[in-house]
């Protein structure tokens, strides 16, 4: 078993000029075969402006490109589509150069109009994108429809200015979303709403054929602008198959990669056997689990209460109920991001202490509440285990187990006292500190429907987040990084949450399978970078 | 004749009317929200607003169930809130594989229920009657997950006779239909046995021995068709059963059956998906016990339909 760990080496990348570096493909690699990836789920869609799920995020990121990129395997940016890029002085015009001849699947080169279509396409609130929201910053977005966003502007056929309304330090991030890529106006107008089924996209593979509910095959894009990748010639997604079923068949030779991972019954199994211990790369996660407690609702409108609670619960169980798969938490940012603050011990595991702060906010008896947890496999045993820690303070939480989206919108009404994150948790969108905030600890979340379900609102924190993320200048990288490690150093003396674990990634793969271990735990794509991994027969 | 089924078709489309109310009803009280579903965590409160309009699901629910009856009407199941493919598209991509595993499950339910049945009542009290009736228990009470896994095990992965799951040819269908034909044959065979111990006692079956058949004649000629009634009534109800999706045997299987689409749309609060399937479903059973009342008295000339 090889561990990749997320370290600082890491951060201080992304510290650096966002083009400094790229990726050198592996030498012993040779072009050619086909690998089997399996789903228990039917994919939902191939449209890039649609698509938001993990299981469809890689898969559109080898079927299209956007203007920016991140080096396989890292979480550093380079340029996709956009040859080079130019911020102006005052932080709010981009200046992109594309790349010249690149050409869709359906053979016409893409150009700047390109870019500006598929930009409106996403934010024209008719096209339903779940996206849209990330491109808040673009100068016009509260008025876009169909005329479009004043904001972008196509210059020649090879360049594009985009003004923002505001400086945005996380905007190349954005732009390497799955949400601007590239789309050929022509495909999206021929299939309409069926543009998920038959994507047109500028990447490295193109769908060859696609059986509902049965399996789709991405084939080599020839004319890939990229030299030298892919070296598969196709890769076959086979969907509806039981993740213990997957295993069987990779032991059996069938199945390269199973794509929902190892199932939980099984993993010691695999974990004990070292010819298939050897064959799971371990990789950090951009992923925190965590208990939100509502600070609108008593007694946890107390910070004395919310801390006792940090205090009463033992991460290191709930570890082990997931077989380990995860390191316990001691703040909202999960390691391998950058701004998380090294050495930060949070609320240490402290039974008699937890008790002490409950009796200084005068609850010295305890209280009885709600913990709200979705109704699947190990959400329910870990929400058990939370309960039996409470219980020892005096707490007695009541479990109230749900489908997702009955605890979703629990949580978004701000009916749920508590409510275990497991299975909903957050996982970066892109490997940002402010990604983890606005939505989920900022007040624009705190309302009716959103995704702060501790409904927590801090005025002087919001404007250091905003100050942070107004910090474009790459110069300032260090400087912004610090002030976003105190936005969530802040988040943690009020606890409203209590970060439990970040969970991390096992990826399996057949003896064939070749690349280097990151690629299988790359932290945009998963489960693997399909435009880099190849076969060694 | 005419008249009847007249009268039951017209009871059937107030059955699937009533169905699709309630159905539509349940989503609408439901807690969980499919804009939030579809506008993801990201979305801004406008976003949301926006998408809840154009899929018309800030109209009160009278507006919203008659419009969607309106396009029912017209053959429109609308589309997927999230895949955004059309509905009748996707449960039609998946009903082949639906319906070919459930003829292939009944039959092998058939032919093990009903044997095993018809033994166990020729043995009545003896020990093949208690050891099949033993069977038949565990066989409605052994885990569906369980039995699947298990059979995949020994007869794929072990032996190899059948793929480890797929769809497309007859090696594939063997080990799901097999699967479910063990453990539904528990329900036939325990309905087969009492009906036909019932049968076995009717005269005419004492005036059939006294004439001298013979024992094979007088079972398979005189008290199967009698006895096997109720079995076809059931079957009917497991027609349902059967198109309503059996998504734990799909799923080991990698069968792409209706019940996957069903499993998957109910967790992402696909109220189109979920509305199609049901109603599907709703009228397979609808059907499924037309055609068991329609061939009852094919089977037994004393009953009428009227």
């Amino acid at each position: 078993m090889k561990r990749l760990l997320a370290s600082t080496a890491l951060m201080l990348t992304l510290a650096l000029p966002a083009m400094a570096q790229d990726y050198t493909p592996d030498p012993n690699a040779k072009p050619g075969g086909s690998i089997t990836v399996t789903y228990k789920d039917d994919v939902a869609t191939l449209d890039p402006a649609i698509g938001y799920d993990w299981q469809n995020w890689s898969m559109i990121k080898s079927l299209f490109d956007g203007m920016m990129d991140y080096v396989p395997g890292t979480t550093t940016l380079r340029p996709g589509l956009a040859e080079s890029y130019a911020l102006s002085e005052d932080g709010l015009t981009y200046t992109f150069k594309l790349r010249p001849g690149v050409k869709f699947h359906n053979g016409r080169e893409m150009t700047a109009d390109d870019v500006k279509y598929s930009l409106d396409r996403v934010t024209n609130p008719a096209t339903q994108s779940p996206g849209a929201g990330f491109f808040g910053s673009i100068a016009g977005y509260d008025a876009a429809g169909d005329a479009g966003l004043s904001g972008v502007k196509v210059i020649d056929p090879l360049t594009v200015e985009i003004t923002l309304s505001r400086p945005d330090a996380t905007f190349l991030h954005v732009m390497a979303l799955n949400f601007a890529s590239v789309v050929p106006k022509e495909a999206v107008d021929a299939a309409g709403d069926d543009f998920g089924k038959q994507p047109v996209g500028t990447g490295a593979y193109k769908l060859a054929e696609w059986t509902l509910g049965q399996r789709l095959v991405f084939e080599k894009n020839a004319d890939y602008w990229r030299a030298g990748v892919p070296y598969l010639d196709s890769v076959v997604f086979e969907v509806g198959q039981e993740p213990v079923v997957a295993l069987l068949r990779l032991q059996n030779g069938e199945v390269d990669v199973p794509g929902d991972g190892i199932p939980p019954a099984k993993f010691q199994e695999v974990m004990a056997d070292p010819a298939q211990a050897e064959r799971v790369v371990v990789g950090g996660q951009l992923h925190t689990g965590y208990i939100t407690l509502n600070v609108t609702t008593p007694p946890f409108d107390k910070v004395e209460v919310r801390k006792a609670v940090n205090m009463a619960i033992n991460k290191d169980r709930i570890v082990q109920i997931i077989n380990g798969r995860a390191v316990p938490a001691t703040q909202p940012l999960p390691p391998s991001m950058p701004g998380y603050t090294a050495g930060y011990a949070g609320y240490a595991y402290d039974v008699e202490g937890a008790k002490a702060l409950l009796a200084e906010a005068g609850v010295a008896d305890g209280f009885e509440t709600d913990l709200y947890v979705m109704n699947t496999d190990p959400n329910p045993r870990i929400a058990q285990a939370i309960q039996q820690d409470l219980a020892a303070i005096g707490i007695k939480a009541n479990i109230q187990s749900l489908a997702q989206a009955n605890v979703i919108e629990a949580g978004g009404a701000g009916t749920a006292p508590m409510i275990w994150s497991g299975g909903m948790a957050w996982i970066a969108d892109f490997p940002d500190p402010s990604n983890f905030y606005g939505p989920i600890l900022g007040c624009a979340g705190a309302v009716e429907g959103g995704w702060n379900w501790s409904k927590f609102c801090d005025a002087a924190l919001d404007a250091k987040a905003t100050e942070a993320d107004s910090m474009a200048d790459p110069a300032k990288v260090a400087d912004r990084m610090a002030l976003w490690s105190d936005v969530y150093i802040g988040v943690m003396e009020q606890a409203p949450w209590v970060p439990v674990f970040n969970e991390e990634r096992y990826t399996m793969k057949s003896p064939r399978m070749g690349g280097e271990d990151a690629l299988y735990v790359d932290p945009v794509s998963i489960p693997v970078n399909y435009d880099y991994v190849f076969v060694t027969e | 004749m005419p008249a009847y089924l007249l009268r039951r078709l017209i009871q059937s489309a107030l059955i699937l009317l009533g169905v699709s109310f309630i159905t539509f009803f349940l989503l609408y009280i439901l807690p969980a929200d499919p804009v939030r579903q579809i506008a993801g965590r990201s979305a801004t409160p406008q976003t949301v607003e926006n998408i809840r309009q154009q899929l018309g699901l800030d109209q009160p629910f009278v507006v919203q169930y008659w419009r969607y009856l309106s396009g029912l009407v017209q053959g429109d199941m609308g589309r997927s809130y999230l895949q955004k493919t059309e509905v009748a598209e996707l449960i039609a991509s998946r009903l082949p594989a639906t319906l070919l595993l459930m003829v292939a499950a009944i039959f092998c339910e058939l032919l093990l229920g009903v044997t095993m049945g018809i033994v166990a009542a020729l043995t009545r009290g003896r020990l093949a009657d208690q050891a099949l009736m033993i069977g038949s228990f565990l066989a409605v009470s052994a885990p569906q997950f369980v039995v699947s896994l298990l059979l995949l095990y020994v007869f794929a992965v072990k032996l190899g006779w059948f793929p480890i799951g797929g769809y497309g040819t007859f090696a594939h269908l063997v080990l799901p239909a097999l699967t479910l034909g063990l453990l539904g044959s528990g329900w036939y065979s325990r309905m087969m046995r009492s009906s036909m111990i019932d049968v076995l006692r009717a005269d005419y079956i004492r005036t059939a021995r006294a004439k001298g058949l013979g024992r094979s004649r007088v079972v398979l000629r005189h008290a199967l068709p009698n006895a096997i009634l109720p079995v076809i009534a059931m079957i009917g109800i497991d027609i349902g059963v059967f198109m309503g999706g059996i998504v734990v045997v799909e799923s080991v299987f990698g069968w792409p059956g209706i019940g996957q689409l069903a499993w998957q749309a109910i967790q992402r609060v696909d109220i189109p998906i979920i509305m199609g399937v049901t109603l599907v479903s709703a009228c397979a059973i609808v059907l499924g016990n037309l055609l068991a009342d329609l061939i009852t008295p094919l089977i037994d000339p004393r009953i009428k339909l009227r």
